[in-house]
């Protein structure tokens, strides 16, 4: 199966960045919320800007929830989510009031930085640092800097987790499921490093994760 | 660590990419594109970029040049100028923004910082306070208003309340004069607020970037010393560097 990647349109956030730098790497992809379009796939990239509770709305009222239960999980498609993709794979979101998640990860929940001497939310530069090996990292050196923005973070066993990252505490940064990979950076606003982490994701195919 | 990240600050007018002295003369910097390009060459770690026509004449937003800068700009690009509504928010992040920068909509309403904070997340908003000094006490300012009777930091802590990620501080003073940040302003602000502080106005040379460091500022901003003078981004990260800063070299 060629390569035919979608960017999931949900109306939260930066779509385009995320398309601009699969281009920048040598791959067109669409942005859709189509379920046909997003049923041809063979890479479903989730980005997003926004809070947990208006974005799981969104998916569940664009019937998209479901269809990413198919595709991802009985279809096995290759998945990239980006800051809150990520935290939406979670069990559980807690921004404004508690939200159910997507729940590919068991036991993941997504919980706001304790206030304390550090500022919130955690925006800027941060080092990467490699836990599980995996093939999203090609080419990429330990402790890279990669951006963040976010307030809330993802809190789960590190049995998934290949990246991690300090911010007061540690806290996983990048995980990867099978064929489920996710960032809490914005590799799309990482120049370099970023732009190679989505040229990894768009080389992947389905049989290099056997 | 978190790094503190080395933010070009840059207005656009006229399709042009302009850089003001003290809110007043300006001087061209370029054309978009091409600028952005070489920010994204010297890897700046983030860019604002303020839209001055769409601010002060009240243009619609030129979402056709926000689109040809972000397909250059593969880092955090962060737009402001008129941005009043929430559809106005829409725009801005669809044509490839990934922050907005909010001023005189939210001096007139605060809650629009937490309306948009709700919709897109925190992170999403930074909130511009320019200051200017009257008689000794630091006062809002706009281009449009001029000096405005009200508390720039009793400002900056409404705007952390009601949701705003980061709060851009511009001294008017300092602005285009290289004279260095406001180091009195910068203190007063950075023990007060807990979020991130984007200091803005006046840096001539690395050393000036140390200083706000020194005083608080988690990120520095600057336009002046990138295009006017024989400083790069990397001579003031090499600087704080040198200080024990942490910043980003590759």
């Amino acid at each position: 199966m060629s390569t035919n990647i979608v960017i999931i349109d949900y109306g939260m956030g930066n779509l385009r960045s995320v398309q601009k730098a699969f281009e920048k790497v040598g791959y067109s992809a669409t942005i859709t919320r189509d379920h046909a379009l997003i049923k041809e796939a063979s890479h479903i990239v989730l980005p997003g800007v926004g809070a947990f509770g208006d974005a799981m709305k969104n998916l569940n009222s664009l019937g998209l929830s479901d269809l990413l239960h198919v595709e991802i999980l009985e279809h096995k498609k290759l998945f990239l989510g980006i800051c809150l993709g990520m935290q939406l794979i979670a069990e559980k979101g807690y921004e404004f009031g508690e939200h159910q998640g997507l729940g590919w990860i068991e036991n993941a929940k997504v919980i706001r930085f304790e206030e304390s001497a550090l500022k919130i939310p955690h925006v800027g530069w941060n080092e990467m640092n490699f836990h599980n090996p995996s093939i999203l990292f090609k080419e990429i050196p330990d402790h890279s800097n990669f951006y963040f923005v976010h307030s809330y973070y993802f809190e789960a066993p590190s049995t998934y987790a290949i990246g991690q990252c300090d911010y007061g505490h540690s806290f996983v940064c990048a995980i990867q499921k099978s064929n489920i990979f996710a960032t809490q950076f914005h590799p799309e606003k990482s120049q370099t490093h970023g732009l190679q982490i989505i040229k990894n994701f768009a080389q992947l195919t389905k049989e290099s994760l056997c | 660590m978190l790094k503190h990240r080395i933010i070009p600050c840059v207005l656009l007018k006229d399709w042009q990419l302009v850089k003001s002295i003290q809110f007043g003369s300006f001087r061209t910097i370029g054309h978009p594109t091409a600028t952005v390009r070489v920010y994204n060459a010297r890897n700046v770690d983030e860019l604002i970029v303020l839209d001055i026509d769409a601010s002060l004449n009240n243009e619609p937003i030129n979402t056709e040049i926000i689109t040809d800068m972000a397909n250059e700009c593969f880092m955090p690009l962060t737009i402001g100028g008129g941005i009043k509504t929430i559809e106005d928010v829409y725009t801005v992040l669809g044509a490839g923004a990934d922050k907005v920068s909010i001023n005189s909509e939210a001096i007139k309403r605060p809650s629009f910082i937490k309306e948009i904070a709700t919709i897109f997340g925190s992170q999403c908003v930074v909130c511009s306070i320019d200051i200017k000094k009257v008689d000794g006490k630091y006062k809002v300012f706009t281009k449009k208003n001029g000096v405005l009777d009200i508390d720039p930091l009793a400002l900056a802590k409404e705007y952390e309340n009601q949701g705003g990620g980061e709060i851009l501080l511009t001294s008017v003073d300092r602005e285009g004069t290289t004279l260095g940040y406001d180091s009195e302003l910068l203190k007063l602000f950075a023990t007060t607020l807990h979020i991130p502080i984007i200091i803005n106005g006046g840096m001539g040379k690395p050393e000036h970037g140390v200083e706000a460091l020194q005083n608080g500022a988690d990120a520095l901003a600057a336009a002046y010393i990138f295009h006017f003078t024989q400083y790069t981004p990397l001579m003031i990260k090499e600087e704080l560097k040198t200080h024990h800063y942490p910043v980003r070299l590759s």
